[in-house]
């Protein structure tokens, strides 16, 4: 070494004191330590890393960079020389032997810094007191942090109206804003919904929409907009629900999983005095990394709704409902089934008047919305109290096709396809999913892979947002035919779906066309993609796995001698035929068993009877059963035919395991304790209410049948023990026998339809604000179609059916001719809903439209 | 230097008709177009580099230089990455900083040398489509472009084939909606690609993906229309002219308190002296006070520095910069901070808004020089003025933040005590209106 080498500092890649740089490294100093870190990583991260805060507004680790609030300044050294200036570290990547001073050893950057916070602050309304995000406000901390005691600002500010409504939900106060754009960007990579944008220039910069621009347009349309609230890094952003209600700091927060679809998506509930204030996003990189949908988000207010039952009822003599004890509730209920399941109860008089053959057994319709745990003990109870395997969670269209697939591909699967496979994957194709109406968090990560390469294929009708959002790639076929389109995929999907690593998504709409699961199980034998079932609910998979469903045990296990014997044994029943031997009803069949007379009683979870595939048929089998025992949180429908009703705990007032679509358990605990538990700040309204297995297990000891699930926990444990025991033999999947095809000879339109993610769903209520941001529900037809008609755009046309019709706009997009699609549910302006179902059509079924200037529809 | 002018762009400005193809050709036009589509590209792009040429939009960036910067395929080799992009050249012709007015000229009087220019550019960077971004308030300008556009597609300069060489090139003349910040080359690009003009984040820079995410060659429309004469006149003619660093002609605008405003194209390194002898001094006699060299966002000089050579050294050299070459020049009768006030509240009302010092700073910079012009000010407000202007240079996303700046620090610099004296005005409103009524009450002031 010479004199003049030894006196110039060692780079720190080439220091021999420390161990090489490891590959697709560099090696830097921040604030005079060392680090290595991966090539193209920000700064603003690895000081992160380091335990460095550097401040900052625009940067958002989710969102590309931008660099526009200037409050993350470092000073930079490459080569022993400074940079000029100092640069934004939330945009400079590290590189090999640079040097860092961050605010902490830079008097530079700390003046930077305190800079920028003070030119941030001189047209802010300083107005802290009164602000919602005061409290927990990154400009607040920052400020404190970074910025100086007193302001040398004495113009006059500039100011706003304020606040503006983007849209419902989303308010907007334009003098907090800093520009720094985390929503408007997060709106156009993360969402794809592009209608809030930056305004104006200079100081005069605004967010705004269409509207605020020219004063009309389309407001700010997204099912993620509350992301954007989460995300603003000051009070500019603030939402309906949750405006002026409380102070961050008053609030506890729990963290929980999303009780709203399949997802399983983090969230973060903040409560106080009993009752949720409002939902967040929780931060789960697996799952839905930082984002959740606004059904997530804002329908929380059902578990305060003033119709929650938080007694149990017994219908009196006088037919009505009466407010009576737990044990008496118990008591009445578990004789009346009792009886229903022996036989024993009063005979129905045939035509003559005589007594006729007595109704028998009882059917369990436990609903989609249950935890792992309770459904265990839906599917504990049927067996081993109510001896039969009538039992389905599922409340909606469904088949026994659908049992044959869940038995085949889902049931005691475990964890399969994985979003980050979603992410990777070379390419996705949905089948029956409309991914951003039934599985919003799910949708997201497809855009993103889309963004990143993976081709996205959808399965449908017409190009829908989802498919735009996601690339724009549409298999089109007529609704009904969708299993002859997946027999001959374009040449172009087929081969990229038998690449390594593509996925066939296939939602539970699946069973609303016949052969269709057949259809998708053929397609991944025969090009090797992974499939996954997305359904709708969060309980959906759970169900399956815990065994409530007509011809699934718990576990995956069929229903045959080894798998009775062997679960009689773990819940230690003495005959190892105990349990039912055949087969239950599915959902309908026992719905129709119901209604004809032959079964006598039904217990009934959270099931909405306009979301079964006839309700008609529900409401006669409930008026003809019996008994009917309903465990509800909130009036419904079926409360007006309970004999017995049991109310059970929303999901902030229990605990529990949702199995999310992926076959991932998203455990969590008690956001709520109202019986006091260990947070000890109880207080407010909440009503004491127990899970669903809770009052099973009772129920069943009423019987003088012990469930052991007690508490979720019990429940957990013991399924878990059972484990998994999926057949060696997985049968076929049997689609049907001849053509379920429509005759289209009479003319008439064959209906597409599917639901969108806010269309007065039972979760919803109380929610004003939310539904106001719903997607208007229209009709859509070809313009071909519309042209046979006589139906315009906009122009109202009625959807008719053979018990009513349903009235919308119409709208026009690229459906095949001859094909009518409208959503499934569409909630009245007055309350209460139509759907399709009710007006007995289904997906692929005919239609008729009215309404235009030609009746082309009987032509 | 005996005659101090070097009519190269300029040279037929004064002619009949100048803009007509018909007279552009008369006189040589699209001679240097022939010359060039017999020489290899690469050719082209190191005459240009070897010529000196820097870019005549402010920052003097090495025109042959830029072009090579654009990724091409390698000879044999199918290319990938950007090379196997298409090329695009887009011409900055967003003339908006204060006091500029050589473009609009240039394509008003002689709109078939950048035509020229840009059909040879786009030769050597095998560019086939080129944009013209105008600022939209120019409407003569526009109008005057497509019709000179239209006129070299009826001459088989442009389209399919240009004169057999199987080179294709489509130009598209643009207007902007008139922001300043659109002349950014980033911003401009944003703007047209139809999105709002705002700077992009760099890198990448506009060499590996400009345009649509293409490699793009921006550059000013004196740098395009000085390159024919290049091509005819070749490398060593250029270096007659100028200085070793910044050979070549450049168009001076001077405006102003001077005898006669107008463009002025002289070798560079040439005088404020010497152009205000082209000028004929300054107006009316009244003596100089403070010039810029080079629009607004260079920082202002005074009477001291009359014989700094204009070029893109000798500017720097002298604390300023050379930028536009638009000399703006003051004589005694203007106050300094008032002129300073004018410039600021143009950037206020320009900044683009997408960077925290720039879109407040200008705001509150604005506000201050506003309340000092009216008498309100105090000494504290100079150094507040100094402070944040320290806050904004250097800092902001792209150089309009430091534009903005130039005039005040620059003109607090050399001319502090004006700024002081406009403070001594509100001596008596420096105490509190409070303290001066209990003064009242009290008699004391009796």
């Amino acid at each position: 070494m010479t004199a003049a080498s030894e006196k110039a500092p060692e780079k720190p890649s080439e220091r021999e004191d420390l161990p090489p740089v490891p590959h697709g490294h560099v090696r830097l100093t921040i604030d005079d330590r060392v680090v290595d870190a991966p090539q193209g990583e920000l700064l603003i991260r690895t000081c992160e890393r380091l335990g460095i805060v550097v401040p900052r507004f625009c940067d958002h680790p989710l969102l590309d960079p931008a660099g526009a609030c200037r409050q993350c300044l470092v000073e930079v050294e490459m080569g022993g020389r400074k940079m000029p200036k100092p640069q934004a570290s939330c945009t400079m990547t590290v590189a090999q032997d640079m040097v860092v001073n961050t605010q902490m050893t830079s008097a530079v950057a700390d003046k930077a810094q305190q800079g920028v916070m003070e030119l941030l602050l001189i047209n802010h309304p300083l107005d802290c007191p009164i602000c919602d995000k005061g409290g927990e406000c990154p400009l607040q901390n920052q400020a404190m942090s970074s910025g100086r005691a007193d302001s040398r600002f004495v113009e006059e500010k500039r100011t706003f109206a304020k606040p503006l409504p983007i849209s419902d939900e989303v308010l907007l106060d334009r003098e907090r804003c800093v520009l720094c754009q985390r929503c408007t960007r997060f709106s156009r990579q993360i969402a794809g919904d592009q209608f809030i944008e930056l305004l104006e220039r200079g100081a005069h910069q605004q967010i705004g929409t269409e509207e605020t621009a020219f004063g009309e347009g389309e407001d700010f349309q997204s099912y993620f907009s509350g992301n954007t609230i989460q995300i603003c890094p000051v009070g500019a952003l603030t939402s309906a629900s949750y405006r002026f209600r409380s102070r961050p700091f008053d609030l506890v927060s729990t963290p929980g999983v999303s009780e709203h679809d399949s997802s399983g998506a983090a969230v973060r509930r903040d409560w106080r005095r009993g009752a949720v204030t409002r939902v967040l996003a929780g931060e789960d990189p697996d799952v839905n990394e930082e984002w959740i949908d606004d059904k997530t988000r804002f329908a929380f207010r059902y578990a305060q709704s003033a119709t929650r039952i938080t007694r149990p009822l017994v219908r009196g003599d006088d037919g009505e409902l009466h407010e009576t004890s737990w044990t008496d509730a118990l008591e009445r209920a578990a004789a009346a089934l009792l009886a229903a399941r022996d036989g024993t109860g009063p005979a129905p008089l045939d035509a003559d008047g005589e007594p006729g053959e007595p109704k028998r057994g009882v059917g369990v319709l436990p609903g989609g919305r249950l935890t792992i745990e309770d459904a265990y003990a839906y599917a504990k109870f049927a067996r081993a109290a109510l001896q039969t395997n009538d039992i389905d969670a599922r409340a909606r269209a469904h088949s026994g096709e659908e049992l044959d697939f869940l038995a085949a591909h889902v049931a005691g699967t475990g964890l399969g396809v994985t979003y980050a496979d979603l992410e990777s994957a070379p390419a996705v194709l949905t089948v029956a999913l409309e991914v951003e109406e039934e599985a919003p968090v799910v949708f997201l990560r497809l855009r993103k892979a889309a963004r990143t390469g993976t081709a996205v294929h959808h399965l449908g009708q017409w190009s829908s947002p989802a498919v735009v959002k996601t690339g724009g790639r549409l298999v089109r076929t007529a609704p009904g035919r969708e299993p002859e389109a997946l027999a001959t995929l374009p040449d172009d999907v087929a081969a990229a779906l038998a690449t390594p690593g593509a996925v066939v998504l296939v939602g539970e709409r699946a069973a609303e066309v016949p052969g269709l699961y057949a259809a998708v199980s053929d397609l991944v034998g025969r090009t090797g993609a992974r499939v996954a079932w997305v359904p709708r609910r969060a309980g959906e998979r759970g169900a399956v796995d815990a065994g409530a469903l007509p011809t699934l045990l718990p576990g995956g296990r069929p229903v045959d001698d080894v798998a009775r014997a062997q679960l009689a044994s773990s819940w230690g029943l003495a005959d190892e035929n105990a349990l039912p031997a055949t087969p239950g009803r599915d959902g309908g069949a026992i719905l129709r068993a119901a209604a004809a007379g032959e079964l006598a009683g039904l217990v009934v979870g959270g099931v909405e009877l306009t979301d079964l595939p006839d309700p008609v048929l529900a409401r006669a089998a409930l008026r003809e059963a019996d008994v009917v025992v309903s465990l509800e949180q909130v009036a419904s429908e079926v409360t007006r035919y309970a004999d017995v009703v049991l109310p059970v705990a929303p999901v902030v007032n229990k605990s529990g395991t949702f199995r999310n679509w992926e076959g991932r358990d998203r455990r969590f605990a008690t956001t709520i304790d109202p019986s006091g538990g260990s947070s000890g700040r109880v207080g407010g309204t909440a009503a004491i209410t127990l899970p669903d297995c809770r009052v099973l297990d009772t129920l069943a000891v009423e019987m003088d049948v012990d469930l052991f699930t007690q508490t979720p926990e019990v429940a957990a444990a013991e399924l878990g023990h059972l484990g998994a025991a999926r057949p060696t033999e997985i049968g076929p999947v049997r689609g049907p026998d001849g053509s379920g095809d429509v005759d289209g000879t009479d003319g008439s339109l064959r209906l597409a339809s599917w639901r969108q993610l806010l269309d007065g769903g039972a979760l919803l209520i109380d929610e004003p604000e939310l539904a106001g941001t719903a997607r208007p529900p229209k009709i859509r037809i070809s313009t071909v179609t519309a042209r046979r008609l006589g139906l315009v755009e906009d122009a109202v046309a009625g959807l008719e059916g053979p018990r009513g019709s349903l009235h919308l706009p119409v709208e026009l997009a690229d459906l095949p001719d001859d094909v009518v699609w409208a959503p499934a549910r569409v909630p009245q302006a007055g309350g209460g809903v139509i759907t399709l179902a009710g007006l007995g059509l289904t997906h692929g079924g005919p239609a008729r439209l009215t309404g235009g200037t030609t009746d082309g529809s009987a032509a | 230097m005996t005659d101090p002018l070097t009519p190269v762009l300029t040279k037929h400005w004064l002619g009949p008709e100048s803009w007509t193809l018909r007279n552009y050709t008369e006189l040589g036009g699209y001679e240097a177009l022939r010359t060039a589509l017999a020489t290899p590209p690469d050719d082209l792009v190191a005459l240009v580099k070897d010529s000196g040429l820097r870019g005549r939009g402010g920052a003097g960036f090495p025109t042959g230089m830029k072009w090579s910067f654009i990724p091409q395929a390698k000879p044999g080799e199918t290319p990938t990455g950007p090379a196997a992009k298409p090329k695009y050249l887009v011409i900055n012709a967003d003339e908006g900083e204060p006091g500029t007015c050589k473009d609009v000229p240039l394509m008003m009087a002689d709109p078939h040398s950048l035509i020229e220019g840009c059909i040879i550019t786009s030769w050597a960077i095998r560019a086939h489509f080129c944009a013209i971004y105008v600022r939209g308030e120019v409407v003569h300008v526009l109008r005057r472009l497509h019709a000179a556009v239209r006129e070299a597609y009826d001459a088989g300069h442009l389209g399919k084939d240009i004169h057999g060489s199987g080179f294709d090139l489509d130009i598209v003349v643009h207007a902007g909606a008139g922001a300043y910040i659109c002349g950014e080359e980033t911003a401009l690009l944003d703007s047209l690609e139809g999105r709002r003009g705002q700077p992009r984040l760099k890198p990448p820079f506009p060499a590996t993906a400009g345009l649509y995410a293409a490699p793009t060659v921006v550059n000013n429309v004196e740098t395009i229309a000085t390159v024919p004469s290049i091509v005819n006149g070749g490398k060593d003619w250029f270096r007659t002219m100028g200085r070793e660093r910044s050979p070549g002609p450049k168009i001076y605008s001077l405006s102003g308190h001077v005898e006669r405003p107008g463009q002025y194209e002289a070798p560079l390194g040439t005088t404020l002296r010497e152009l205000l002898d082209l000028a004929g001094g300054m107006k009316d006699g009244i003596p100089l006070k403070f010039w810029t060299p080079g629009g607004s966002s260079t920082p202002l000089l005074t009477d001291e520095h009359l014989d700094v050579p204009l070029d893109f050294e000798g500017a720097t050299e002298a604390g300023s910069m050379l930028g536009t070459t638009a000399l703006m020049i003051f004589n005694e009768t203007v106050s300094v901070p008032w002129a300073v006030m004018k410039w600021t509240e143009f950037y206020e009302h320009e900044s683009c808004g997408k960077c925290t010092p720039c879109r407040e700073g200008c705001y509150w910079l604005a506000g201050i020089l506003r309340r000092m012009v009216d008498g309100e000010g105090t000494e504290a407000d100079i150094d507040t003025l100094l402070d944040v202007c320290d806050n904004i240079l250097g800092r902001s996303f792209c150089a309009l933040g430091d534009g903005a700046v130039s005039p005040i620090t620059s003109g607090i610099k050399y001319f502090r005590q004006e700024f002081v004296d406009l403070c001594a005005l509100n001596a008596g409103q420096q105490r509190h209106p409070e303290v001066d009524r209990i003064v009242e009450l009290s008699g004391a002031s009796a």
